[in-house]
């Protein structure tokens, strides 16, 4: 840690990762429920369950980018943030708002558009925290070295905040109230959120591997242009069978299908980067998990997206468990994983630690990527026969239903191993042994 | 590629590029918008009873358990064909019978089948959901879903 504004994104990451822990119990009640249906269904319908383990998880990445933007920009500006002050202000409404709609999620109140079910006023505390926290790091960035990573962030940043606009447009017409929704959640995660992973990868390529950074910030730009040349238009994927013109079939099935570039190319950069470097960085664990991100985005949102993003397929896979595991394996892959990656770097750092606890953080990688591996691979199998036996054969949703118990039960012990892998991951970063000696000459903590 | 795609190419490529597909994508919304209220979800008045029942909708939060239009969680039946499902698509009061027998008989109590929750609903909420979906119903969705199934 260079820089002491810099500790600003331990807060912001302990936030996010305490939130993800909210996520996986949200995820393993939902899991549970659809293995046992009347399980607490009375108490604490599955409608809330998802709600919680939806919304927990779209706030914690968006908390980990904040932490990581918080990270990374003093470094790449040689300054310190603007406001450690505002920085604070900000986490603590981004906090205070997620357990507001927590709460109000269990006693039932609660918007009705899905993942945009924040009451209005946490919405608005949204809205506040982005403003504060793009003044902040844009004067940081404005004051200090340009670099292309701190560019391409603060793009993906601002866009996605502006966006953002979007959540408070709920049109009356069901046709335009979800074209208008994909702003967000499409532009989003196959947008403006691809800006802000791939510009933290670079900079973990950057420091992990040595690689020189005119070469890191060219890919940087070339993957963040096929990441918008196709994200753009590639929404198109989602206008199919919501009362939207024709054309967007064949805009999206083309456009989409391109989306699998950027993710290749984030996935041959990494590697390529770390054959390239010369650096032996120790923080072993942190490099497994971004080039794991890497692979398993490429597979998650490149791959499996693929897989039903052509209009004629996605006619027969539209809203089935086929959704459902794309939507799994991409999220873990692209922004959990990334978001992980930089916490298991930059946590040593924040503490002043050389790495520790290395071979937990990498026997977590493994359980965690194993078990969501194995969670897409089961709903891939229930989502090909129920595509076959509703819309196939035409069988009623839930005889198919019935027939699918079995995916059910395995998705529910994959679902168990990844919340050990994540609690492996968390106990891992929280409890640091005590140092035995003075770090090793050739082992630089300050990196 | 290191001569012909510098730094500085590479980047105005996405800084330009990303405007050109900006303005694109705003055009063709454009063309969206009109088209979806001039023509596939003409066919039914955008009443105020419509708009009700996509507020009790909402306010159940729905979505989290049915897909409509295939959107939404996967855990219950796809809702954007429900009336014609069930066979009331051009009766209203036809539709309003069918969804409060159904609303009044949940949770089903089947044994091992997921249980939808009681939601008290009054007459008119009930009156409202039932014309949004058949709104939904009526919108030209391209054919889906492929059968009645949802």
């Amino acid at each position: 840690m260079r820089y002491q504004s810099q500790r600003v994104a331990f807060w912001y990451f302990s936030a996010a990762l305490a939130l993800f822990a909210v996520q996986l119990l949200g995820g393993l009640l939902a899991g549970w429920i659809y293995v046992s249906p009347n399980f607490l269904a009375e108490i604490l319908p599955f409608n809330i369950v998802r709600m919680i383990h939806t919304n927990a998880l779209i706030v914690w990445l968006l908390l980990g980018f904040f932490g990581a933007a918080y990270y990374l920009i003093p470094e790449e500006s040689e300054r310190e943030i603007w406001s450690v002050k505002l920085a604070y202000i900000q986490l603590a409404i981004l906090v205070i708002g997620t357990l507001g709609a927590v709460a109000s999620y269990l006693v039932g109140i609660h918007g009705g558009r899905e993942f945009l079910e924040q009451p209005l006023w946490v919405k608005f505390g949204i809205l506040v925290g982005a403003v504060l926290f793009l003044v902040n790091i844009s004067l940081t960035v404005l004051a200090g070295r340009k670099t292309a990573v701190t560019g391409v962030l603060l793009t993906g940043l601002w866009l996605l905040s502006l966006l953002w606009i979007f959540a408070f447009i709920n049109p009356d017409n069901l046709s335009l109230d979800k074209m208008y929704w994909w702003y967000v959640v499409h532009l989003w995660v196959e947008g403006t959120w691809e800006l802000v992973m791939a510009s933290i990868l670079a900079f973990l390529m950057l420091k992990l591997t040595g690689v020189d950074r005119e070469v890191v910030e060219k890919w940087l730009y070339v993957i963040v242009a096929t990441a918008l040349f196709s994200g753009i238009l590639g929404t198109g994927h989602h206008f199919y069978w919501i009362g939207l013109p024709g054309y967007w079939q064949w805009l999206g099935s083309i456009f989409s299908t391109l989306e699998v570039i950027p993710f290749f190319a984030m996935m041959a950069f990494a590697f390529v980067m770390v054959w390239k470097g010369r650096k032996n960085h120790p923080n072993k664990a942190a490099l497994l998990w971004a080039l794991g991100s890497a692979v398993v985005a490429f597979f998650g949102a490149g791959v499996w997206g693929f897989l039903h993003t052509l209009h004629g397929v996605n006619y027969y896979s539209h809203g089935t468990q086929i959704t459902a595991a794309h939507g799994h394996l991409a999220f873990y892959g692209a922004y959990v994983a990334l978001n992980l990656a930089i916490f298991a770097y930059a946590f040593p750092q924040l503490r002043g630690r050389a790495p520790y606890n290395q071979a937990a953080l990498q026997g977590s990688f493994w359980l965690m990527t194993g078990g969501m591996a194995f969670m897409t691979f089961t709903l891939t199998f229930a989502g090909t026969i129920q595509t076959h036996m509703q819309r196939v054969l035409g069988d009623y949703y839930m005889m198919v239903q019935d027939e699918l118990g079995l995916f059910y039960m395995i998705r529910f012990g994959s679902g168990v191993a990844v919340a050990l892998g994540a609690a492996l991951f968390i106990g891992a970063l929280a409890w640091a042994p005590k140092e035995k000696a003075a770090p090793l000459p050739g082992v630089a903590p300050a990196e | 590629m290191s001569e012909l795609l510098t730094k500085a190419r590479a980047r105005n490529i996405f800084y330009g590029g990303s405007l050109v597909f900006i303005a694109i994508f705003v055009g063709l919304s454009v063309h969206s918008h009109r088209y979806v209220v001039n023509t596939s979800t003409a066919g039914m008045d955008l009443s105020e009873e419509v708009i009700h029942g996509k507020h009790v909708w909402e306010k159940n939060s729905c979505i989290n358990c049915h897909t409509l239009h295939g959107e939404g969680a996967y855990f219950a039946p796809e809702v954007g064909n429900v009336m014609t499902r069930w066979g009331v698509m051009d009766d209203p009061e036809g539709a309003y019978e069918m969804l409060s027998g159904w609303m009044e008989s949940q949770p089903s109590g089947i044994p091992g089948r997921r249980q939808m929750p009681h939601f008290e609903l009054t007459e008119e909420e009930l009156r409202a959901l039932a014309e949004f979906l058949r709104f939904a119903d009526q919108t030209d969705t391209q054919d889906w879903p492929p059968n009645d199934a949802g």
